[in-house]
């Protein structure tokens, strides 16, 4: 296929320039048995999934971001691992996707393709396979150059069950690597503050992390991706589900020097800033050291460290500085918006 | 409110509007230096300095100096109180 | 990072307050109440809770919140001036982040930006003129908002599209100035106060005068202060060492930061472009003469104020917009705790923040909303 000009009305038409984008694009970027048959529905033999486990993992989520690609990924590789990771989280074997792109008329086929083939890479590590989807092309100005959604099913092995609410007095927090790389790294490629930094986003599937995890120790209390809100956000769900308070040494925080600099220049805090590649573990005390030490055997856990502990309470995070002072983490009322004047 | 944060000026960017390139802990931006920049510094012996950076202007020049004696004072101040918490200590022992 | 983390070092932060509860009753005295310390300015307030120096001190030091947030101080009245210009349809209204969730009497700049209308977050000045230099067919208006550290930024970003002929950008001053708001709390027949933490990045602008008049007329001790942890615990000991010796001074304890004569390129800049207004409405505070800075007549092509026809006689201040109910004015003043407002945590919240200073994560109510969980759990 021809990937010069633009993603125009006639592409969403329903007619042959529309067949030609779906067949020649995108079915043959993501191709696979499943999405090669054809049909508007994938067929997954039941057979094969319920020898995995005992419980289906289904979620969906919907990926919008300026700019479309960033410093270590785009919109693309969020909708992949964005999916992956809610159902990894869950303790599921990640298996298949459906994938919704909604574009706006003008939006170039050459960025299109090359957002196409990211997925394709990211579903091939996270060994997943995008089997169904769909496409429609908008108006300028009917939606922001791209929207995709992906919902996704996966596995869940007995015995696998962590949950919001499972946090319990003297367990151990988990953190798997820097903090805050995502948030900045889309910060800074906005280009509106002016600033000019090496951060990468931290975008990245964490399905092989997990089986890790739970290999090492299958009585995993909580387990969410940091993803909207970042750390500071996931904390106050466990703690206020679990009705215990969460106490975080501000010393053990893995942040990057450059995410530092730019959240001191914009009086930003990372502990909200945006996560596409951490998940947040409570882990019973007596198993922490084996499970960190299982994640430091993979690489999306290379730098993951304890950062806190589960004490009683009722329901807040609670920071302790460097300093030997204390402060309430609380959710934010909105956005985080940069202090200047 | 008023936030500001020391960067170091990496180059000059334009000599006639007095623009510079300031690095703050690995992040770049370019700074308005009219208010650090005088006959007796002129823009171009700019590089090198710690600048305190607010909203998209250095400020004043970081006196390198006093940063030096302030921590030292307050090495100080640490030394001192470890003597006070040595001789109750040796005082408690007796 | 250099020049900051050294001033966050626990062990010696350990040190200071050591040696502020150890002089902390002395410089207490035969004092009924704890020593009443103001922190002016809303970054130290910010410092305080973000490093938790405030559960770190003796119970014989108070810190009292100022003023020094130009957020939590901005009269609605001002934020429905800024939606004004922003529903032209030609304007692109540009502002610092932390003005655009302000509430105004009808809505907020970040409401009025969901509504339609082109308001941009922009991190300095330059950035908005940059963006007028971009957009020659639309109007730019910048938000200039903040105490002296922001004035000489403003003020150059003018005199710039002043001398490159730029028609289509203008500011909307709302520059206020530090002296005459601490005067206004020092004659508060209210307020008792005992000493000052200075704001140290104004300081850097208008260097360390300007401040003799609190020793002098009102014998109030006060320590020009940085913005680290460090420098909050350093300035804190200066500060009680006075009173423990009987002295009264301005004292510098941001040195590497703030020259005593200020900064002269800022000051001329200030003084080239603005001049003091007769009348300024401070939410909460009500009218301060002289506090406020408008823009000189010959730059008046740039003055969005002219240029948009605003109404610069608000008959309607801040106090009179704030319900009945909410006590921000004496909070703000210093003269009553966040928690003793009725509305406090109960109808006025993060979420939903009634008043400015629940607005603003620089504002008193809103450090204290959190803060208040932890005192409750101690």
């Amino acid at each position: 296929m021809n990937f010069s000009g633009s993603i125009t009305l006639a592409h969403g038409s329903g007619g042959r320039v529309m067949h030609q984008l779906v067949d020649e694009l995108i079915r043959s970027t993501f191709s696979n048995p499943l999405l090669e048959e054809g049909e508007d529905q994938a067929r997954i033999p039941l057979a094969g999934l319920g020898a995995q486990g005992d419980r289906l993992a289904f979620t969906t989520d919907s990926y919008v971001v300026t700019p479309l690609e960033f410093p270590g990924g785009n919109i693309g590789t969020l909708a992949i691992n964005g999916t992956v990771n809610d159902l990894a989280v869950g303790g599921a074997k990640p298996l298949y996707l459906s994938c919704g792109f909604i574009i706006e008329e003008g939006l170039s086929l050459e960025t299109f393709a090359r957002i196409l083939q990211s997925m394709r890479l990211a579903a091939d590590e996270a060994g997943v396979q995008i089997v169904t989807g769909d496409t429609k092309v908008v108006q300028r100005g009917g939606a922001d150059k791209l929207f995709i959604n992906t919902a996704g099913v996966g596995v869940i092995p007995a015995g696998f069950n962590p949950s919001a609410g499972g946090a319990q007095v003297g367990d151990v927090v988990i953190i798997n690597g820097w903090l805050g790389d995502h948030g900045a790294a889309i910060l800074n490629a906005r280009g509106d503050l002016a600033l000019e930094a090496d951060i990468e986003s931290d975008c990245a599937p964490l399905n092989a992390l997990v089986e890790a995890m739970f290999a090492a120790c299958s009585d995993i209390h909580c387990l969410r991706d940091a993803t909207r809100g970042g750390l500071a956000t996931v904390l106050n769900e466990f703690a206020e589900r679990s009705g215990v308070d969460m106490v975080l040494k501000e010393d053990t925080l893995p942040i990057r020097t450059p995410v530092r600099g730019m959240c001191e220049i914009l009086g930003l805090d990372p502990l909200y800033l945006a996560n596409e590649g951490k998940l947040v573990a409570v882990v019973p005390a007596e198993a922490a050291q084996t499970v960190l030490a299982a994640m430091q055997r993979i690489p999306a856990g290379y730098h993951a460290c304890i950062i806190g502990a589960v004490v009683e309470g009722e329901g807040h995070v609670i920071l302790q500085t460097a300093f030997g002072g204390e402060r309430i983490v609380d959710m934010l009322p909105g956005e985080q918006l940069p202090r200047i004047c | 409110m008023c936030l500001g944060i020391p960067g170091q000026i990496t180059e000059l960017v334009d000599h006639e509007f007095l623009v510079a390139k300031v690095d703050i802990g690995g992040v770049k931006r370019d700074v308005i230096i009219t208010c650090v920049v005088d006959d007796e510094h002129p823009a171009e012996s700019c590089v090198g300095d710690w600048v305190l950076v607010h909203a998209g202007f250095a400020m004043s020049r970081l006196d390198e100096e006093e940063a030096a004696r302030t921590l030292a004072l307050l090495a100080e101040l640490g030394d001192m109180q470890d003597e006070i918490d040595l001789m109750r200590q040796v005082g408690s022992s007796v | 990072m250099k020049y900051m983390d050294e001033f966050r070092d626990p062990a010696t932060a350990k040190k200071l307050v050591e040696e502020i509860k150890r002089l902390a009753p002395i410089a207490r005295g035969q004092r009924e109440m704890p020593l009443q310390i103001m922190e002016f300015c809303g970054g130290h307030t910010h410092t305080l809770f973000k490093y938790g120096i405030a559960s770190m001190l003796p119970a014989d030091i108070e810190m009292v919140h100022g003023p020094g947030c130009p957020v939590c101080v901005l009269p609605m009245a001002r934020v429905d001036d800024c939606v004004a210009i922003a529903e032209q349809p030609s304007v692109i209204f540009t502002t610092f982040g932390d003005a655009m969730r302000v509430p105004g009497t009808r809505k907020s700049l970040l409401q009025a930006k969901a509504d339609g209308c082109d308001v941009r977050m922009v991190y300095s000045p330059m950035d908005a003129l940059a963006i007028a230099r971009k957009n020659p067919e639309r109007e730019v208006v910048f938000f200039a908002l903040g105490f002296e550290t922001t004035m000489p930024s403003t003020a150059l970003t003018l005199l710039q599209a002043y001398r490159e002929g730029l028609k289509n950008f203008s500011l909307f001053c709302n520059h206020i100035t530090t002296p005459a708001t601490m005067r206004a709390i020092l004659t508060d027949p209210d307020l008792r106060l005992d000493g000052f933490l200075a704001p140290g990045h104004v300081s850097m602008v208008i260097g360390a005068h300007p401040y003799d008049f609190v020793t002098r007329d009102y014998r109030k001790p006060l320590v020009i202060t940085g913005f680290e942890p460090l420098d909050i615990l350093q300035a804190l000991w200066m500060l009680v060492k006075q009173f423990a010796e009987g002295r009264c001074e301005v004292e510098n304890q941001y040195a590497r930061i703030v020259p005593e004569a200020g900064n002269v390129a800022g000051l001329k800049a200030i003084a080239e472009v603005y001049e003091t207004r007769e009348h300024s409405e401070f939410r909460g505070l009500g009218n301060i003469g002289d506090a406020g800075v408008q823009i000189r007549d010959d730059y008046a092509a740039y003055d969005a104020e002219k240029k948009f026809g605003l109404p610069i006689d608000f008959a309607q201040g801040a106090v009179g917009y704030d319900p009945e109910h909410l006590k921000c004015a004496d909070v703000l003043r210093g003269v009553m705790k966040p928690w003793e407002c009725p509305a406090f945590a109960k109808t006025c919240n993060p979420q939903n923040p009634l008043g400015a200073l629940m607005v603003s994560p620089e504002g008193s109510c809103a450090a204290y909303y959190a803060y208040g969980k932890l005192a409750k759990r101690s």
